[in-house]
């Protein structure tokens, strides 16, 4: 008899749209210190098993069929004070933001030693002596001293150690964890998806493991099952269903994960899950993604040749300096320090660090929207000042184009598309009528893989993958010689990433563009990257072109971030995938 | 391209409209807005509607005063709410003063967000000393209530202005009275807004293209910081017609003989205890019932747009 | 921390010199000082010995400053309707208002705190709905429609209390009390009623939104999660979290109820300060209006003062500074 088991799950959030169905018939055991892995893309109903597990499905959802099993106890149909009464003795969860699990009035050992004896029939000294021990356990170092600090004394890492110590606290039997690593740098992931092992093992706890990153599912996982739209694809040990996957979708899922020992020279594409890509209801006249092709070939820029320098910059640095009141001192703080690069025609630059480290910042200064700048950057043999000081109409500013990280703000959520796209076009002076304009922009969106009628419509109505696409349309449709990509796809899913990253590659390959590619994410940056550029605290750490830094890094940094990064042995190699 | 205008009409007002859904779904919204969509014809077509002119002095007789409603004793059909102390029938001082209550307040509302956003919108935006300048001038305004400014801007005005003009430009110095007291929430709206959205990226996106600061601010953010404001204004229309309803009780408010509400209100007060009941009864139910129908409204735009209520 | 509190003084600092620009441009600029002491037969001569007299000729920052001495110094100058000192004004209308405004933000802290938590935790109950109405209508009512309909209710119909004045004070010094008699609570219950049901609202539906706020953080779903207790996770971890924005407010609603004590004195006929700025206004008395000005944003400024501090010493994130790792 399983630890916890799931039989048939369905749930469903009534809409005014009609049912939404969340989960479709979802199975599940888990056995005592058994780490199992729940993964898939966004919106595959993963949380909805997570929270439905707890008894705590948002809103209007409910278990409309199946059943949940706790040691053969039945859960579903429990009333609401029966179910409470399971929470944290039996089973608990953790969540994905540290900087929100806790609550920021109390201490921790407040919290701790709450939760300790509002569980166990411990006296209060007691308590406080295990909520001691907890913090130990959890890897905090100097726990005396910091059991009496407030949460957002921790830093990201911490904090999440001190939810888990929380979670523990209870002593339950299930612990659910939904992205509990998602939201910490890489660095602090695997320190925390060990410990998370250690537990489990040494506790004797089941694991129900919520997570859209494989890199997580090979590090720790003993089992896992693939979620796609609500009902498990395929489900087994880890090593199987990674290292051999038999059904379709996990075979591309497992290909489109970026692998840091080798380049591929494109991702194995998902079938779009999205129907609205292969809308052909409205169409401009004229417009078509070769007329893109050819406006876009049609401009000075083009090639592929390696030898010209496009961008140069040497010794780049930033200083901030701040203030926080009258009668404080002036602190400084050196974002950036004497950074020094190149890049040439048709050329990627990987620019990786994590964050703090600056690279965001070497962007901005780049483009020159940050206030101060010391240092020279020079673009096609000139002196690039700030955005500023430069005139409007300076044809840098059409030919450097910048596409964000995030793509649900890097849109205008007001702006129609069409009003988007063609924003530079008009600004620019790139058309002579609307009707041109208005042709551009339509075949700029075909060009990127979006129907035409995504001119009408407003960001908020597109999925993250296709809100990125729709600003790579933007910053196209300005015949850029450099584009800057912050962290592009890092708020994507993995098989949206690999379609992304194949467009990129698509359009540098016949448009010649450059592109400085920055991300903390080094298996991306080795598929894309020809050189590579690594930031630490600012400095420049390590520079060189990019097969010989991933075969074999020279700096210490470059070897400690590289090791930081999940193992993905498990996972089968791609290229099998995609032939067989 | 007359197919494609068409279709652009019909997608913003379908049923993908959140908005427009819960409207119709709830029924207090409607019987609220269908309350102030009848007292805004009203207002409108007062002159029309009303039996008299209660401004025009020459309408009214003194001997008819303080008839009691038709339906008592003593009562007359031409005065269906009865009349006040100089002889006004009822129906057209409310009907009238309604409107002259709703007036100011709408044009003080608009007044306060053109001036508020206007400073708020570019403080957030281009930070700084200006940001810093309009902050303390906002402390300064708040640390002086609605009700204490515009008294104060009322006693200035009686100060400075001589009798009769003072009289003729009460309309707008009430404007100013009311809408100064109430500029500083939707300022403080639209800098936390546009702090907000400066640091999106689609702003930065403007800004490397080379979008001037003011067209940025105007056609990029503005639009984004729509809800909110929709929200604080109908708030604050509720806010600026019960302000004008208490100082022209106090006296302070709108001349005598051009009576809003709160004015009647002020005249039944001192024959509410000798029995003329009417005086001061349908004055208050018809303010009272105004500004609910404006807070239901509200109410329900601020749960309406409030993305994490949904 | 305490960068921050000096911080939050010289702002306050800034915020008093304002106003007090402002009073002075009022009593020096609005109307002339010399034409409203002297009567109609003094000479230009006299008039302009006055004038002199008073330095109104001196350089105006000079005559700032010396505004500024005799504020602080509690020189206020005289009434122009009545002659009296204003020092004596004021300290006779002083603690009517007070008494008042304290009684009010009593009542409604009393009833509307309680009732706020009640259907930020209940949303669903009738009792809620019913309470929400009940708001609703509460915050569409003027303060003096209230204050009609009670003295309406209570003083003419059922004629259980009084519909005007103080009633029977007992004296301790220069200040007058209601407290101690029952005819003064009688009379004070009224107005204070009145005062106190526009805040109650206010305070209710600022209470439940700020508690609707704290139950939907990952921090109160964890809790959930751990399975405490129900009466924990309301009133440990949620209702702390309430009450450190909602004392901000509260701060800012005592302004409140010193504006609208304003239309209460009215209705009332409560001799307070309230009543005595409407005459001002009435009347064109600026000094008094000057004064009046200077004396309420002093009392903002401390009461806000008093808040922000509050604030810093409660919520350990300003008190306690930041990550050690």
């Amino acid at each position: 008899m399983a630890l916890l088991e799931i039989k048939n799950l369905h749930v469903e959030f009534p809409t005014r749209f009609g049912t939404h169905v969340a989960v479709a018939g979802y199975a599940l055991q888990i056995e005592r210190g058994e780490i199992h892995g729940l993964v898939g893309e966004s919106g595959a109903g993963k949380s909805t098993i997570g929270a439905a597990v707890l008894g705590l499905l948002p809103g209007t959802g409910h278990v409309t069929a199946g059943e949940i099993r706790l040691d053969d106890q039945l859960l579903t149909g429990l009333s609401a004070t029966a179910w409470h009464a399971l929470r944290g003795k039996r089973i608990s969860m953790i969540f994905q933001d540290p900087q929100t699990s806790l609550n920021p009035l109390l201490t921790v050992e407040e919290q701790l030693v709450e939760t300790i004896l509002h569980h166990l029939p411990l006296s209060e000294q007691d308590g406080r002596a295990r909520a001691l021990e907890l913090m130990e356990e959890v890897g905090i170092r100097d726990a005396a001293t910091r059991i009496s600090d407030y949460p957002h004394q921790f830093s990201g890492g911490m904090r999440q150690r001190v939810v888990i110590a929380l979670a523990l606290a209870s002593e339950p039997d299930v612990i659910v964890a939904d992205e509990p690593t998602t939201a910490l740098d890489v660095s602090v992931q695997k320190q925390i998806l060990a410990l998370i092992k250690k537990l489990a093992k040494e506790r004797d706890v089941g694991i129900l493991l919520i997570t859209h990153d494989m890199g997580v599912i090979a590090e720790i996982t003993d089992t896992v099952s693939v979620l796609l739209n609500g009902s498990c694809v395929e489900a087994g040990p880890t090593s199987e269903v990674l290292g051999a996957p038999t059904q379709a979708y996990t075979r591309s899922l497992v290909a489109s994960v970026p692998r840091m020992d080798r380049r591929v020279a494109r991702f194995p594409e998902l079938q779009s899950r999205d129907p609205k890509d292969t809308d052909t209801s409205y169409q401009i006249e004229g417009a078509s993604a070769e007329f893109a092709s050819d406006w876009l070939l049609s401009g000075d820029e083009q090639g592929s040749d390696h030898s010209d320098t496009i961008i140069g910059v040497n010794d780049l640095s930033v200083v901030f300096s701040s203030r926080p009141s009258f009668f404080q001192k002036k602190t400084e703080f050196r974002a950036a320090n004497n950074v020094s690069f190149k890049i040439g025609r048709g050329e990627t630059l990987g620019l990786v660090g994590e964050s703090g480290s600056g690279k965001s910042t070497v962007a901005k200064a780049i483009v020159g929207i940050n206030p101060t700048r010391q240092g020279q950057v020079s673009f096609l043999q000139r002196e690039l000042e700030l955005a500023h000081k430069r005139p409007t109409n300076d044809p840098s500013r059409r030919q450097i184009q910048m596409i964000f990280q995030d793509p649900y703000s890097s849109l205008n959520n007001r702006w129609r598309v069409e009003d988007i796209i063609s924003e530079p076009i008009t600004f620019y002076g790139l058309a002579a009528s609307k009707e041109e304009t208005l042709k551009i922009a339509a075949s700029m969106l075909s060009l990127v893989g979006l129907p035409q009628s995504a001119l009408l419509k407003y960001p908020h109505q597109f999925s993250g993958g296709q809100r990125q696409r729709i600003a790579i349309a933007r910053a196209l449709v300005a015949r850029p010689t450099l584009l800057i990509c912050d962290e592009p796809t890092s708020a994507l899913d993995v098989s949206v990433q690999a379609q992304v990253l194949n467009l990129f590659k698509d359009i540098q390959t016949k448009f010649g563009l450059s592109i400085l590619f920055i991300s903390h994410d080094l298996p991306v940056v080795r598929q894309m990257s020809d050189s590579v550029v690594v930031m630490r605290n600012g400095d420049v750490v390590e520079a060189g072109p990019s097969e010989s830094f991933f075969e074999n890094p020279t700096h210490a940094y470059s070897q400690l971030l590289m090791s930081e990064m999940p193992s993905l042995e498990l996972l089968a190699d791609p290229e099998k995938l995609i032939a067989g | 391209m007359g197919a494609r205008q068409i279709q652009l009409w019909w997608q913003r007002v379908s049923i993908e409209s959140e908005l427009l859904y819960l409207f119709l779904r709830s029924p207090a919204a409607i019987i609220a807005a269908a309350f102030v969509l009848l007292i805004v014809i009203t207002i409108i077509l007062a002159p029309l509607i009303a039996p008299t002119d209660p401004y025009d002095l020459s309408s009214f007789d003194i001997l008819d005063s303080l008839i009691p409603p038709a339906w008592a004793t003593d009562g007359e059909l031409r005065f269906l709410l009865g009349t006040d102390d100089q002889g006004r029938d009822m129906v057209s001082s409310i009907l009238y003063g309604a409107r002259l209550s709703i007036m100011i307040g709408a044009v003080s509302v608009l007044f306060a967000v053109v001036l508020g956003v206007g400073l708020g919108l570019a403080a957030g935006y281009l930070g700084g000393r200006f940001d810093m300048i309009v902050m303390r001038v906002a402390d300064v305004q708040l640390s002086l209530p609605a009700i204490l400014t515009a008294l104060l801007i009322d006693g200035i005005a009686r100060g400075l202005l001589p009798g009769e003009s003072h009289d003729r430009l009460m309309f707008f110095v009430l404007v100013v009275a009311i809408g100064l007291s109430l500029w500083v929430n939707f300022a403080r709206m639209a800098r936390a807004s546009t702090f907000v959205e400066r640091n999106k990226e689609y702003v930065q996106a403007a800004e490397i293209m080379g979008l001037s600061p003011i067209r940025i601010m105007v056609t990029h953010i503005l639009p984004n910081i729509m809800g909110p404001l929709m929200v604080i204004v109908t708030v604050d229309l509720a806010v600026a017609i019960l302000l004008e309803a208490t100082l022209s009780f106090l006296g302070v408010g709108v001349p005598a003989d051009q009576p809003s509400l709160g004015t009647l209100i002020r005249i039944g007060t001192s024959y509410m205890f000798s029995g003329e009941w009417w005086v001061v009864l349908f004055p208050s139910s018809a303010l009272i019932l105004l500004i609910i129908s404006v807070n239901v409204l509200g109410d329900f735009l601020r749960d309406a747009l409030n993305p994490r209520l949904r | 921390m305490a960068p921050l509190i000096l911080n939050r003084l010289a702002q306050s600092i800034f915020v008093m010199l304002a106003v007090g620009i402002i009073a002075f441009s009022l009593f020096r600029f609005v109307g002339d000082p010399v034409a409203q002491m002297v009567g109609q037969e003094t000479s230009i001569e006299d008039q302009e010995r006055l004038r002199e007299e008073l330095g109104l000729n001196d350089a105006v920052p000079v005559q700032f400053v010396r505004f500024v001495k005799n504020m602080v110094t509690g020189e206020f100058g005289f009434s122009y309707r009545t002659r009296q000192p204003i020092g004596e004004l004021i300290k006779s209308r002083l603690p009517a208002t007070i008494e008042l405004a304290f009684v009010s933000l009593i009542i409604s802290l009393i009833a509307g705190i309680p009732a706020g938590i009640y259907t930020a935790i209940h949303p669903n109950r009738k009792t809620s709905s019913a309470l929400l109405l009940v708001t609703l209508i509460g915050v569409s009512l003027p303060t003096f429609v209230i204050g009609i309909s009670l003295i309406y209710l209570f003083g003419v119909q059922l004629a259980w209390l009084p519909t005007f004045g103080r009633g029977d004070t007992v004296e301790f010094g220069w200040w007058k009390s209601n407290f101690f008699t029952v005819d003064g609570w009688r009379a004070l219950i009224l107005p204070a009623l009145t005062l106190g049901l526009y805040q109650l609202t206010l305070t209710m539906r600022l209470v439940r939104s700020e508690m609707q706020e704290v139950l939907r953080t990952d921090y109160l779903n964890f809790a959930i999660a751990r399975g405490l207790s129900w009466r924990s996770i309301y009133y440990r971890h949620a209702l702390k979290n309430t009450m450190v924005p909602v004392v901000t407010i509260i701060g800012l609603q005592f302004g409140g109820i010193i504006a609208f004590a304003i239309v209460t004195e009215s209705v009332f006929q409560w001799p307070g300060l309230g009543l005595l700025f409407l005459e001002s206004i009435q009347f064109v008395d600026i000094p008094v209006m000057s004064v009046y000005l200077i004396l309420i944003a002093l009392l903002f400024v401390i009461v806000n003062l008093i808040v922000d501090i509050l604030y810093i010493l409660i919520d350990p994130r300003i008190r306690v500074s930041g990550a050690k790792g």
